[in-house]
């Protein structure tokens, strides 16, 4: 964590509750992401995902803490950070193209049509769209909305990219054409990614480092897991790699029995510092206090276990 | 077998026209019995006790005088006396003044309330008590502090047509959807750039909707309105034509009113759906 490009540091949300009481969302909420870096988020709904990712988008403000990207603390909305919305939010009544373009024309105001046309015409080129480009969102599938959803957040050239869980209302097979796209555009630019799960081997296809929140409220960040797996991992022999099913194990234990019980047998857990924990090396793994056996997994002990 | 169902229906609508024609024209034939009477006393009786004929119109007579009317639509024969295209064309005049007012009035104001919580609320009582009130009920104000039977026709126009598009903007620009305003401010767009690109072509279709309800309610009002009024228009020309007994006259200005409160309503339905979006 030496360079931290986007560092949100002790944030909360609380809402006013019943009777004067506060509902506390999630609390001291302590992350860092380095440049390039693919980091997804897992845990169940409730622990305020879709919050930390508004806020890092600026459309929601924390009730405490704050959060820098790039060495400035953010207050609201920046082109630099680009959202890619569950639902592709894109506006119907324009062409694929008009909503590229209204992204395009909106980060260049001085643009001319044609060089706004253009611009946003190679990241459609991009997403594979190549002559849709006249159709409205209403003639297009799920799966290519959610390309024009992608290319309107890279046209802009942003720093980084927001997703919240963008392929959940997609079918399998569209999810896995457009995880590949992701990864690709996100290798090749080199892009800062901050997405939203609940799928596990998503997360451990794409991300470098997967946070781990606890159920809320008052949910906290439990663990930072590094991916073991190589980065020219591919989405079809993922689950070939002697990793993986230990990776795949840790995070389901946690979302099925630690995310609950974590807060209370942690007590002394600093959520300024998570444990960083990194599978198939048990000498490294900080979060390793000897009542947890997977952290000390050996590679090739459980291979064909499925959760 | 295979005949479209547009065709079909065409079909009934003609033998439905016929029979409504028919049963019209045999319900007002001359039956009942021809009376002897002097002349002196017969003139001062007219046609019905005279010579049996009923003082309704049947259709032959309401065609022969619309025939009559749609050969010179335009004529002006003095105050009382004129053609129904010179009638017609002061009310379209009336509703379109006082419906262009009330656009411009009600869908600014509307965008500004259903952007504002607070002007919502604050307006809301304003809103909720001024709705309900016949437009006509305004008409002795109006008379009294305009002073003018005409302006004051336009007046009540306005205030008739205001509402369904005020609470129809108000509706359409506080539902736009939330992800298309997050859109915009990702975009970092400003306000008024928001508000034309995104919130206008969005609440469209609900702001059009409003003003199709608004022109069908300034067309019906018009015609009391000019009832009232007098002078010229369809409505006074109807109460006129009363006055006139002249039955066949109301005839023809009813279905002439029909007409072009149709025309009105298509014009504002092919606006709607120019700006109908499919999602």
């Amino acid at each position: 964590m030496t360079d931290k490009f986007i560092s949100i540091e002790g944030i909360a949300k609380r809402y006013p509750g019943a009777g004067g009481a506060t509902t506390t969302i999630f609390e001291n909420l302590w992350l860092s992401m380095a440049r390039g870096e693919f980091a997804c988020v897992i845990g169940h709904s409730g622990c305020g995902k879709t919050t930390v990712l508004n806020i890092l988008a600026g459309l929601d403000a924390p009730s405490e803490g704050a959060v820098i990207v790039d060495g400035q603390a953010i207050s609201g909305t920046s082109l630099d950070r680009a959202v890619i919305f569950q639902s592709h939010a894109l506006l119907p009544w324009r062409t694929v193209l008009g909503n590229v373009a209204y992204a395009v024309s909106s980060k260049w105001r001085s643009w001319d049509r044609a060089k706004v046309r253009a611009h946003a015409q190679k990241f459609i080129d991009l997403v594979g769209l190549s002559g849709a480009e006249h159709k409205r969102p209403s003639e297009l599938s799920g799966g290519m909305k959610q390309r024009v959803g992608i290319a309107r957040a890279l046209s802009i050239t942003p720093k980084m990219m927001l997703m919240d869980e963008p392929f959940s209302a997609l079918d399998a097979l569209t999810r896995g054409t457009l995880q590949d796209e992701v990864r690709r555009i996100c290798l090749e630019t080199g892009q800062t990614a901050f997405m939203i799960t609940h799928d596990v081997d998503e997360a451990i296809y794409l991300a470098d480092k997967i946070f781990l929140m606890t159920n809320g409220p008052g949910a906290v960040l439990a663990e930072v897991v590094e991916n073991p797996l190589p980065r020219d991992r591919g989405r079809t022999d993922l689950h070939r790699h002697p990793l993986y099913y230990a990776l795949r194990n840790h995070i389901i234990d946690f979302l099925v029995t630690r995310s609950k019980t974590f807060t209370t047998e942690r007590p002394d857990h600093d959520p300024r510092n998570a444990p960083t924990v990194q599978i198939g090396k048990p000498g490294l793994t900080i979060a390793s206090t000897g009542e947890e056996p997977r952290q000390t997994w050996m590679p090739g002990t459980s291979p064909g276990l499925s959760a | 077998m295979t005949t479209p169902l547009r065709l079909r229906a065409g079909l009934v609508s003609l033998v439905l026209l016929a029979a409504f024609l028919g049963i019209w024209h045999l319900a007002t034939r001359s039956t009942a019995p021809v009376t002897t009477m002097s002349p002196e006393y017969a003139k001062l009786m007219g046609l019905t006790a005279t010579q049996g004929k009923s003082a309704m119109p049947g259709p032959l007579d309401v065609g022969a005088k619309l025939w009559e009317h749609l050969k010179r639509p335009f004529y002006d024969n003095g105050p009382n006396d004129k053609g129904l295209g010179i009638q017609l064309g002061y009310s379209i005049a009336r509703v379109g003044a006082g419906y262009l007012l009330a656009v411009l009035v009600a869908i600014p104001l509307g965008f500004l309330i259903g952007m504002s919580p607070l002007l919502s609320k604050a307006l809301d009582p304003f809103i909720q008590v001024l709705k309900p009130i016949s437009p006509l009920a305004w008409m002795p104000l109006a008379l009294y502090t305009i002073k003018d039977s005409s302006v004051s026709a336009i007046f009540v126009i306005f205030i008739c047509s205001i509402w369904p598009m005020l609470l129809n903007t108000v509706f359409g620009v506080a539902s736009v959807r939330k992800e298309w305003i997050n859109v915009a401010r990702t975009l970092e767009v400003g306000t008024v750039r928001r508000a034309f690109t995104v919130i206008l072509p969005a609440a469209a279709p609900t702001i059009l909707t409003g003003m199709r309800i608004s022109i069908g309610i300034a067309w019906l009002v018009i015609v009391a309105a000019e009832m009232l009024v007098g002078g010229t228009g369809i409505g006074y020309f109807v109460w006129n034509e009363w006055n006139n007994l002249s039955i066949t006259n109301v005839i023809i200005a009813i279905l002439l009113i029909g007409i072009v409160g149709m025309l009105l309503d298509q014009i504002l339905a092919r606006f709607t759906r120019m700006v109908t979006f499919p999602e």
